[in-house]
């Protein structure tokens, strides 16, 4: 496997604001560059020990899967679900467009 | 109100839940009289603490008066044995109709529609809810200074940073507005707070407590427990609140085991044929030299009450904090995607000039709404899970957590416990490590390592260190054991007691007490 020791460019961290959906400004960009470099050189060893033949852990205490009873139950009301929306209409949530204007 | 009623409260809010618990069974108190007691604790410690982001005055007096009522007609058999007894949450653990906000900005106001499994347990066990505590926002932080809304002091010394996340629950119950509380660890959330305001903090077996409700941090990470004064609270709280919970995938479908009553065997203070592991790993280099003291006499007082000691080396340790700081962020940026704007929390349009879409409101609402802190970790998680990365830092951290599981299973087949230092530094200076993310995660290097392999882990106070500060003792037991280490800690706390002439928390300074007494 290849190692990667990253460098986190202006350009880099800005897709990745773009990716996460956060506009991030210009000021939190120069700061944020810095301290990922720093992080990153401190996380980068993991690299070091994981070889080829040790299988990954995504839960630390694995379970065997099994059925649920089928029992029905109430879910929330539409009006439960809408309480905090910042914007409904007709009981449905209002967002704005999902199109630019081009 | 008299200067008699005003003492007796005093001593009301200083005794254990457990005790509190005694006296309601044998009626010399009501819940809420407890509830009115703290509430007046609370009101004279707020201005200097600032524990709370939000008091229920009046959902846990209600809910004390219906406890009462129950109570007084004979119907309370079969509830746990804290029935009654007032308690905190973390809001980090949602509550119907009391507003819940992770102490973010982007969270201001919701009401969630639904209460979590361990609200819906404290709630049919008649606990009433004094208010929800304040935490680094999401639950992302070691000092609770990146809290969007307050600043969590350190009752030991208020000029000095509580711990984190779970700051707000530990200073609460350090300071005695609350017997208990609940929190949640992610990476040392419940148990740091806990070393630095003297408190007992437990991370339960990840799955041994539905997490149903607690809002996702880093969903294989996060485990919800209890915040106490005394070992035996911190027992009683986690039967009340663990066992298995349909609502939870992750939840383990097994009862727990008799966590109560190893804590009561645990404080005959006997260990004979208990043997305890002494993590080499973690410990000396790096600690401070007062936490190293308190924790090496500690140690031996499990000696002198017949535990066996041994070395173990668990290797991969070195390596845990890199594993942590590439799964947690990657499992963020995951999580906190859902907050969009969308359905619930806050909506930024985009400034004028930009085009007014649903994309563009999303990152003017996340930038607006969340912090720099968790803002740092979803960038450094989007960019570990994105293409051409993901093996290389996603895959070797997985790995890594295999190799840690691996350390973990090796050393509890030379002993029953497992023990380190719980954090590296007492309580440090507002500001101190603020503008340092790397110095901030060092000071989870020894409790992250319990979260990557799922075990439980507790922190009791071991004594103060020579700056006058707590310092907290560590035990880790194997996966669904948490009895195991209950037991040890309630004969160290007996044994620390015992020598001191009485509790840790007895030695704080609590001017808000002594004004209520005036």
């Amino acid at each position: 496997m290849m190692w990667i020791m990253p460098t986190f460019t202006r350009e880099e961290i800005e897709h990745l604001g773009d990716l996460a959906r956060i506009a991030l400004t210009d000021e939190e960009v120069t700061r944020m560059q810095g301290q990922l470099n720093v992080i990153a050189d401190a996380i980068a060893k993991v690299q070091e020990v994981a070889s080829d033949d040790i299988p990954p852990t995504a839960n630390p205490v694995p379970l065997e899967a099994y059925m649920r009873p089928d029992v029905a139950v109430t879910p929330l009301t539409q009006e439960q679900a809408l309480a905090d929306a910042p914007a409904t209409e007709d009981g449905m949530f209002v967002a704005p467009r999902i199109m630019g204007e081009e | 109100m008299s200067q008699q009623d005003n003492s007796r409260q005093d001593d009301l809010v200083r005794l254990s839940a457990a005790e509190m618990a005694d006296k309601i069974r044998n009626k010399q108190v009501s819940s809420r009289e407890l509830v009115e007691a703290e509430l007046k604790v609370i009101e004279s410690a707020e201005p200097s603490i600032q524990a709370f982001l939000h008091i229920s005055k009046d959902e846990a007096l209600a809910q004390a008066d219906a406890f009462d009522k129950k109570h007084a007609s004979g119907d309370t058999e079969g509830l746990p044995e804290l029935a009654g007894v007032p308690i905190a949450i973390k809001d980090m653990i949602v509550t119907k109709g009391i507003e819940t906000t992770a102490a973010s900005k982007i969270l201001e106001g919701w009401v969630p529609p639904y209460d979590a499994t361990v609200i819906t347990k404290i709630k049919a066990a008649g606990m009433p809810i004094l208010g929800k505590t304040n935490l680094d926002e999401f639950a992302q932080g070691s000092s609770t200074e990146h809290s969007a809304y307050t600043t969590t002091h350190n009752p030991w010394d208020t000029e000095r940073v509580p711990g984190g996340s779970g700051g707000g629950s530990a200073s609460a119950v350090a300071s005695f507005e609350a017997p208990v509380a609940l929190g949640t660890d992610t990476g040392g959330s419940i148990r740091q707070p806990g070393a630095l305001t003297g408190t007992v903090g437990v991370k339960p077996t990840y799955g041994g407590v539905s997490r149903f409700g607690a809002i996702a941090m880093a969903s294989s990470l996060d485990q919800i427990g209890p915040v106490s004064r005394t070992v035996l609270d911190a027992a009683l709280l986690h039967e009340l609140i663990g066992g298995y919970d349909e609502h939870d995938s992750t939840s383990i479908p097994k009862p727990l085991p008799s966590i109560v009553k190893a804590a009561r065997e645990g404080q005959k203070m006997d260990l004979k044929g208990v043997k305890v592991g002494l993590i080499k790993e973690i410990s000396g280099e790096g600690f401070q030299p007062g936490v190293q003291a308190r924790f090496d006499e500690a140690l031996k007082a499990l000696q002198n009450m017949g535990a066996e000691v041994v070395e173990v080396s668990c290797p991969h340790l070195s390596y845990a904090l890199g594993a942590y700081y590439i799964i947690m962020p990657s499992e963020v940026s995951s999580n906190l995607a859902r907050y969009d704007g969308m359905r619930y929390g806050l909506r930024v349009m985009p400034p004028t000039g930009t085009d007014q879409t649903a994309a563009n409101m999303m990152a003017a609402t996340r930038e607006a709404g969340f912090g720099d802190e968790v803002k740092r970790r979803i960038i450094l998680g989007t960019y570990a899970l994105s293409a051409g990365y993901y093996d290389a830092w996603y895959g070797s951290a997985q790995k890594v957590r295999t190799l840690i599981i691996r350390d973990y299973e090796n050393a509890f087949k030379q002993c029953d416990v497992l023990v380190s230092p719980t954090s590296p530094s007492t309580a440090f200076k507002f500001g101190e490590k603020m503008d340092d993310p790397l110095t901030m995660y060092l000071e989870d290097v020894a409790t992250i390592p319990a979260n990557l392999a799922g075990v439980p882990a507790m922190s009791i106070p071991a004594g103060l260190s020579d700056d006058g500060l707590p310092v907290g003792f560590q035990f880790f037991a194997p996966q669904m054991r948490d009895d195991l280490m209950y037991k040890p800690a309630a004969a160290l706390e007996a044994a620390l007691d015992q020598a001191r002439g009485g509790p840790m928390l007895q030695s704080l300074k609590t001017p808000w007490l002594e004004s209520l007494a005036k």
